[in-house]
């Protein structure tokens, strides 16, 4: 750990969060209170699992040349168009 | 029950009251500006968000799609990151909507003695991520002497490169187990988490360890300073310490978070 490392970092730094790291937590972890609008959260956790493999930002990865979410029915059948 | 033309209310977070002000200019999904939601002495951080946008079936197609899906997470987070500036916080899991503030004002009535609990058990803590990948290219190139034959020298190189691979995911996994004992030491509480994919990360080798720590914030420091340590002592190991976030891993109740 450098001189800019844990010291230097404070909340606010979200911006710079690893896609991956984020949604792991927001959608894996968390507290699960019952809203009033009742998501599946199987399908979600389908999703998560899909997205396990999401390490970099949707950016990065098309970078990459990985789209493959573009061309998941899984993913994309009930989205439509943006 | 519904809030104000069609307004629904998305939540972020419960925390111990706080000066609302210290939020001012926070906007969550959707750009709205997050105000507070008290009951007692503990507020719920709401944004007003569309409610056509975010009934069930919107939102279940949204979800499926993955720009949407960073552009919430990372607002949803960015919220819970400056409520955690303010004082300790209780994430909620993403997408936890209600149709109007009163609705978020009654959870809090009804879960209250549980929202006190956990936040009495995360005050002054925070969660860190530590991550080991074993990075064979850290390792010293080889060098094999002339062999008599190509056939045999590739043999040969394969064979070094093999065990070059296996030693360091030896050493890589030596350094997790470390981490895992070592700075745990200084841990209150640990939960693993599945190892993430190189195949998209553009991070380099192998996730060998994906873990994340609950930590007492005087010595969290410490903590990542004793992780990042490990790396020097256990070659072709790379050691990655992310945080300090909000207690995303630990605030749900044990039953609920070690399932």
């Amino acid at each position: 750990m450098n001189e800019t490392g844990l010291l230097a970092r404070r909340y606010g730094q979200s911006s710079s969060a690893n896609l991956a790291d984020v949604l792991e937590r927001v959608l894996d972890k968390g507290v699960v209170i019952a809203g009033d609008i009742r998501i599946n959260l199987l399908d979600v956790e389908l999703l998560t699992i899909k997205l396990r493999l999401l390490v970099a930002s949707v950016h990065t990865a098309k970078e990459l040349g990985i789209d493959w979410w573009e061309h998941d029915p899984t993913l994309t059948a009930r989205a439509g168009q943006r | 029950m519904n809030g104000p033309a069609g307004r629904a209310s998305y939540a972020y977070a419960v925390a111990r009251s706080f000066d609302p002000t210290r939020l001012a200019g926070v906007r969550g999904v959707d750009g709205a500006e997050v105000h507070l939601v008290p009951y007692r002495e503990i507020v719920a951080v709401v944004s007003p968000v569309p409610l056509a946008e975010f009934d069930e079936t919107a939102l279940r197609a949204k979800l499926e799609r993955l720009p949407w899906l960073e552009a919430t997470a990372r607002a949803h987070h960015a919220v819970v990151d400056a409520v955690a500036a303010c004082g300790v916080t209780l994430p909620l899991r993403l997408a936890t909507v209600y149709r109007g503030d009163e609705r978020v004002a009654e959870v809090l009535r009804q879960d209250y003695p549980r929202f006190r609990t956990a936040l009495d058990r995360l005050e002054g803590r925070v969660e860190l991520g530590v991550k080991v990948y074993s990075d064979p290219r850290a390792t010293a190139p080889v060098t094999s002497p002339p062999a008599s034959s190509p056939g045999r020298d590739y043999l040969r190189r394969r064979r070094v490169q093999h065990r070059a691979r296996d030693d360091t995911w030896r050493r890589a996994a030596a350094a997790a187990a470390r981490v895992d004992a070592t700075p745990a030491g200084l841990a209150v509480d640990s939960r693993p988490r599945p190892p993430q994919s190189p195949r998209l990360s553009g991070a380099r080798g192998e996730n060998v360890l994906n873990a994340t720590y609950l930590v007492d914030a005087e010595r969290a420091e410490e903590f990542a300073a004793r992780a990042s340590h490990l790396e020097s002592e256990a070659p072709g190991a790379r050691v990655e310490v992310t945080g300090p976030w909000a207690p995303y891993s630990f605030a749900p109740p044990d039953d609920q978070g070690r399932a």
